[in-house]
C-alpha cells in the first residue's frame, strides 16, 4: 500500500477555516490526509505546535491564514510569516526537510484554493516519505 | 482539574449529509472508547429539538460536565449547542464541536477515509474538551446610535428605518448629495414607476429627519472598537460653502463661468465648477470642485462669492475630522458601473452613438442631457437601436457573475424607446433572458408583444465598416444568432451597452477599514449566504445593497430593512456579550519584557510600571492569541485556545 501521509492543518477562524467550509459546502473534494485544527488567528500558531504535531505523528504541517492585509486582527499573519520562516530554518538545522511545513493564504472565498493546497501538500509529503522518527510515532 | 471529566459525545447524521459518507455508528463506538467519555450516541439531526433535548437530558441524568457534538461547521451551529448546554446548566465553554460535515463528509468520497477522518476529528475534540474551562461572558452596554455608510437607496432605507424607530443615525455619503445610482434612474422596472417620484420623498425625509445627522461630501477614515461601542473618524471635506448660511438659491452656480463634465449625467452634459449634482440634491448646498475652479487653479474669479447674498461662500474652509460613537455600522457603499471601453471591439469611446446603460438612462430622463428625448449625437432620432446584454458580465475575461439587473433594465429601455420613438426597430442581443423577480417574466412577455426583436447570441463586434449599401453610415452589430446557428449583421443607429455592476474600485480598502471580507468577485462577503445575509464576520457590522453583490431595488430595500432590524435588535437589547476567549497574563510568570505590548494590534496590553508586569485590557482584547504565541515566559493564556487545549487537539487529531 502506498504511503498515506498525515498532515495537520492549522486554520485561522476568519479566512482559512471558512474557505475550508466553503469547499465543503460546494462539495469539492479535498485530500482526506489533511486534519484541520482551528485557531483564531494564524498568529496564534506557536512554533511548538508544529513541533508537537511532528512528534505526535504528523508527516507534514500546514499553516493557513488570511491573505496579507486581510487579517481579521489587522496584522497577525505578518507575525506568522516571520515565525514560520524562522521555524523552517530550525527544521533544516535539525535535519528535517523544511518542505514538511508550509504556510499559505486562503481567504473565506477560496474553497478551491484550499482544496488544491491539500492535494499539493499531500503529494509533496508523500514524495518526502514518512517523517523520520527514532522512537516510532504512528508512522514509525 | 477539580472534577473528574465526564464527557458526552454526539455524532450527527445530518440526514444523509454526514451519514451518507461517514459510518456514524462506527464513529460513536470509537468515541465511546475514548478517555473520560461517559456516553457516545449518534442521531439523525442533533440540531433538532429532540437532538438538543437528548444532550440536555444526558447532562442532567448522567452528570456530564463536557459535551462534544460532531456535526457541521461551528460557524453554523456552535451557538445552538452552546445554548443547549447553557440551558442544562453547563457553562457553554465546556462544549466543543467537531466539524465532520464541511471538513469531512462533504469533501471526502471514500467512506473508509471519511470515517477515519471523522474519528480523528472527534478524538481531537474529546481530548481538547477535557482541558476546556468555564468562562464568564461579559456584557457591555450598547451605544444606541448607528453609522450608515453610503447614501444610495440602501443606506437611505436603512437610515430611515432606524431613525423612524427613534434612534440616532449618522449617514455618511462621499458625494455632495445623497441619492446614489437610484437618483440617476428615470424609470424602475418592471412597474415603470418614475424613479424620482418614489425616491425624492425619501431624500427629503432624510434631509429633514430629526434623528438623522447627514454628512455628505464626507468619508469614514477610521473605525475602531467593537459591537455596541465603535468609534468612527469621519473626514468632512471642505465644500467651500457654509451649510448653515447657504439658502440654496443657486445664483453662485449660474454665475460660475467654469465647467467640467457632469458625473451625474455620465459625462453627457457639463456642470459648473460650483455645483449641486442634481436639482433635488439633499442637502441643497453646492460644493466647489477645486480641480475645475478658477480661483483654486489660478487665484482669480470668486464670481460665486461676489454674487452670494447669503455670504455663504468661504474659500478658507478646511477639511474637518469629526469623531462619532456608535453601536453598529451599516455599510451600503454601492457599486461601480463596468467601463466598457476595455472591450474595444464594442466601440465605446470610438463611436459617438455607442452609449452605456447609465448614459441612456440619463438621456431618457426629463431633466437629463436631452430633456428626455432619445437622440443621436447629431440631434436626430434613431430609427434602430441595438441593446447588447452582459457587457462585462457572464464573461470570463471580465466578470464571471451575472449582474442580475441588466436583462430587466434592457427590457425597460426597449419600452422607453418604443414609447418615445414609436416606429424604431429594437434589437436585444442576449445570452439568456433572466427575468426572475416578481412581475419580471410578465414584463418580458409584454415587451415581446411590443415588437422587440430578441436575438440569442453574444455580440462579437460593433463596427462602422459597411459591407452593403444598407450598412452605410450605420453601426453594424455583428453577432452569432445561436438559435439560427448563423452569423448575422444588424445595422443600427444606436447601440446601448448593458454594462455590468462591479465592486467599487476601492472595495479592498473599504473592506479593510470595516474589517470585513470580500468574495472572489470583489463584493463584500456576508456572514452566511442563507442565514445571515446582511451580517459580516465582524459583529455589529452589516452590509446591504450592491456592495454585497449586484441586486435590484426591491432586494436592496429588503436587505436594508433587514439590517435595520438587526441593528434595532441590538439597540433594544441594550447590551452585548463580549467574547470571553481573550488573553490573560499571569503576573507571577510575567518577566516584564514588553514583547507583547508591541505585538498587540489593538494596544490592549499595557505595562504596569510599578509592578513591572504587562496587563491585558479586557475591553480591548479581541482574543487573536498573537501575544500568547510570542510570550517567552509562557505567562499569557489564550482563554479557550490554551496551549494545553491545542496540544491535546494535535494529539487527538493524529490518533
Amino acid at each position: 500500500m502506498s504511503f498515506e501521509p498525515k498532515i495537520v492543518a492549522f486554520l485561522c477562524n476568519w479566512c482559512s477555516y471558512r474557505g475550508a467550509d466553503l469547499a465543503g459546502t460546494a462539495r469539492m473534494k479535498s485530500a482526506p490526509n489533511v486534519r484541520p485544527i482551528r485557531v483564531m488567528c494564524s498568529g496564534r500558531v506557536e512554533p511548538v505546535f508544529v513541533l508537537k504535531a511532528f512528534e505526535a505523528g504528523a508527516d507534514g504541517v500546514l499553516v493557513l491564514g488570511c491573505h496579507p492585509g486581510d487579517c481579521h486582527y489587522s496584522e497577525g499573519n505578518y507575525k506568522t510569516i516571520r515565525r514560520i520562516a524562522l521555524l523552517k530554518n530550525l527544521l533544516s538545522q535539525l535535519g528535517i526537510e523544511d518542505e514538511r511545513l508550509r504556510l499559505e493564504w486562503v481567504s473565506a472565498s477560496e474553497g478551491g484554493r484550499f482544496v488544491s493546497i491539500t492535494y499539493e501538500m499531500t503529494e509533496q509529503v508523500r514524495k518526502l516519505g514518512p517523517f523520520p522518527r527514532r522512537n516510532g510515532g504512528s508512522n514509525g | 482539574m477539580e472534577d473528574k471529566a465526564r464527557i458526552g459525545v454526539y455524532i450527527c447524521h445530518c440526514g444523509s449529509n454526514i451519514a451518507g459518507t461517514v459510518d456514524t455508528k462506527e464513529v460513536a463506538e470509537f468515541a465511546q472508547g475514548l478517555p473520560s467519555v461517559v456516553i457516545a450516541k449518534d442521531y439523525m439531526y442533533m440540531c433538532s429539538d429532540p437532538g438538543q433535548n437528548m444532550i440536555k437530558e444526558d447532562i442532567k441524568q448522567l452528570g456530564l460536565n463536557r459535551v462534544v457534538v460532531a456535526s457541521c461547521s461551528p460557524t453554523l451551529h456552535e451557538h445552538t449547542f452552546r445554548q443547549a448546554c447553557q440551558d442544562a446548566g453547563l457553562n457553554p465553554y465546556l462544549f466543543e464541536m467537531a466539524n465532520i460535515r464541511e471538513h469531512c463528509s462533504w469533501v471526502t468520497e471514500d467512506r473508509d477515509a471519511a470515517t477515519e477522518k471523522a474519528k480523528a476529528l472527534v478524538s481531537a475534540a474529546v481530548r481538547r474538551v477535557f482541558y476546556q474551562e468555564p468562562l464568564e461572558v461579559r456584557e457591555v452596554p450598547v451605544n444606541p446610535s448607528t453609522l450608515v455608510v453610503g447614501g444610495g437607496i440602501a443606506g437611505i432605507q436603512a437610515a430611515l428605518e432606524i431613525a423612524n424607530a427613534g434612534h440616532k443615525v449618522y449617514l455618511v455619503e462621499r458625494a455632495p448629495s445623497i441619492g446614489g445610482h437610484m437618483a440617476q434612474f428615470d424609470k424602475t422596472f418592471p412597474t415603470l414607476d418614475c424613479a424620482s417620484c418614489i425616491f425624492t420623498p425619501l431624500l427629503s425625509a432624510v434631509g429633514q429627519h430629526p434623528n438623522i445627522e447627514l454628512m455628505t461630501y464626507s468619508e469614514v477614515e477610521e473605525l475602531s472598537g467593537y459591537i455596541g461601542n465603535f468609534k468612527a473618524k469621519i473626514r468632512k471635506r471642505a465644500r467651500y460653502v457654509d451649510e448653515d448660511k447657504c439658502n440654496g438659491c443657486g445664483t453662485c452656480i449660474e454665475k460660475c463661468p467654469w465647467k467640467a463634465a457632469s458625473e451625474f449625467d455620465e459625462g453627457l452634459t457639463q456642470r459648473r465648477a460650483i455645483y449641486t449634482p442634481f436639482a433635488q440634491a439633499v442637502p441643497n448646498v453646492p460644493v466647489i470642485d477645486t480641480e475645475h475652479c478658477a480661483y483654486f487653479l489660478k487665484g482669480t474669479c470668486r464670481a460665486c462669492e461676489k454674487f452670494c447674498e447669503a455670504k455663504a461662500i468661504n474659500f478658507e474652509q478646511e477639511d474637518e475630522t469629526v469623531e462619532v460613537e456608535v453601536g453598529a455600522v451599516i455599510v451600503a457603499t454601492g457599486y461601480d458601473s463596468f467601463d466598457p471601453s476595455v472591450i474595444s471591439h464594442y466601440g465605446y469611446g470610438r463611436y459617438d452613438n455607442v452609449v452605456t446603460a447609465l448614459q441612456f438612462e440619463r438621456m431618457c430622463n426629463a431633466s437629463g442631457p436631452t430633456q428626455g428625448k432619445i437622440l443621436l449625437k447629431d440631434g436626430s432620432e434613431p430609427k434602430s437601436v441595438a441593446i447588447i446584454h452582459c457587457v462585462g458580465s457572464r464573461d470570463k475575461n471580465y466578470h464571471k457573475y451575472c449582474s442580475r439587473v441588466c436583462c430587466m433594465y434592457s427590457l425597460k429601455y426597449s419600452h422607453l424607446i418604443r414609447e418615445k420613438v414609436e416606429d424604431a426597430e429594437i434589437y436585444q442581443f442576449y445570452i439568456d433572458m433572466r427575468c426572475f423577480g416578481k412581475g419580471y417574466e410578465e414584463f418580458y412577455e409584454r415587451l415581446s408583444e411590443e415588437g422587440v426583436i430578441f436575438i440569442r447570441g453574444k455580440v462579437g463586434e460593433v463596427t462602422n465598416r459597411a459591407l452593403t449599401e444598407e450598412e452605410q453610415g450605420k453601426l453594424v452589430v455583428v453577432a452569432e444568432d445561436s438559435l439560427m446557428s448563423a452569423i448575422i449583421r444588424v445595422p443600427v443607429d444606436m447601440v446601448i451597452l448593458s454594462t455590468a455592476l462591479e465592486a467599487r474600485a476601492d472595495a479592498e480598502a473599504v473592506a479593510r477599514l470595516f474589517n470585513i471580507s470580500r468574495s472572489a468577485d470583489g463584493f463584500f462577503l456576508e456572514r452566511h449566504p442563507k442565514l445571515a445575509p446582511v451580517a459580516t464576520t465582524t459583529e455589529g457590522i452589516f452590509v446591504v445593497g450592491c456592495c454585497q453583490g449586484p441586486k435590484d431595488i426591491p432586494d436592496t430595500v429588503a436587505q436594508a430593512s433587514a439590517a435595520a432590524a438587526r441593528v434595532l435588535a441590538v439597540i433594544s437589547k441594550g447590551k452585548v456579550e463580549i467574547e470571553a476567549a481573550i488573553a490573560a497574563i499571569d503576573e507571577e510568570l510575567c518577566s516584564g519584557c514588553k514583547i507583547c505590548n508591541l505585538l498587540c494590534p489593538y494596544s490592549a496590553i499595557s505595562f504596569d510600571e510599578e509592578k513591572e508586569v504587562s496587563r491585558v485590557n479586557e475591553a480591548l482584547c479581541k482574543g487573536c492569541g498573537v501575544c500568547v504565541a510570542a510570550c517567552p515566559s509562557g505567562a499569557i493564556t489564550g482563554k479557550h485556545f490554551t496551549t494545553e487545549q491545542i496540544m491535546a487537539e494535535i494529539e487527538g487529531v493524529l490518533v
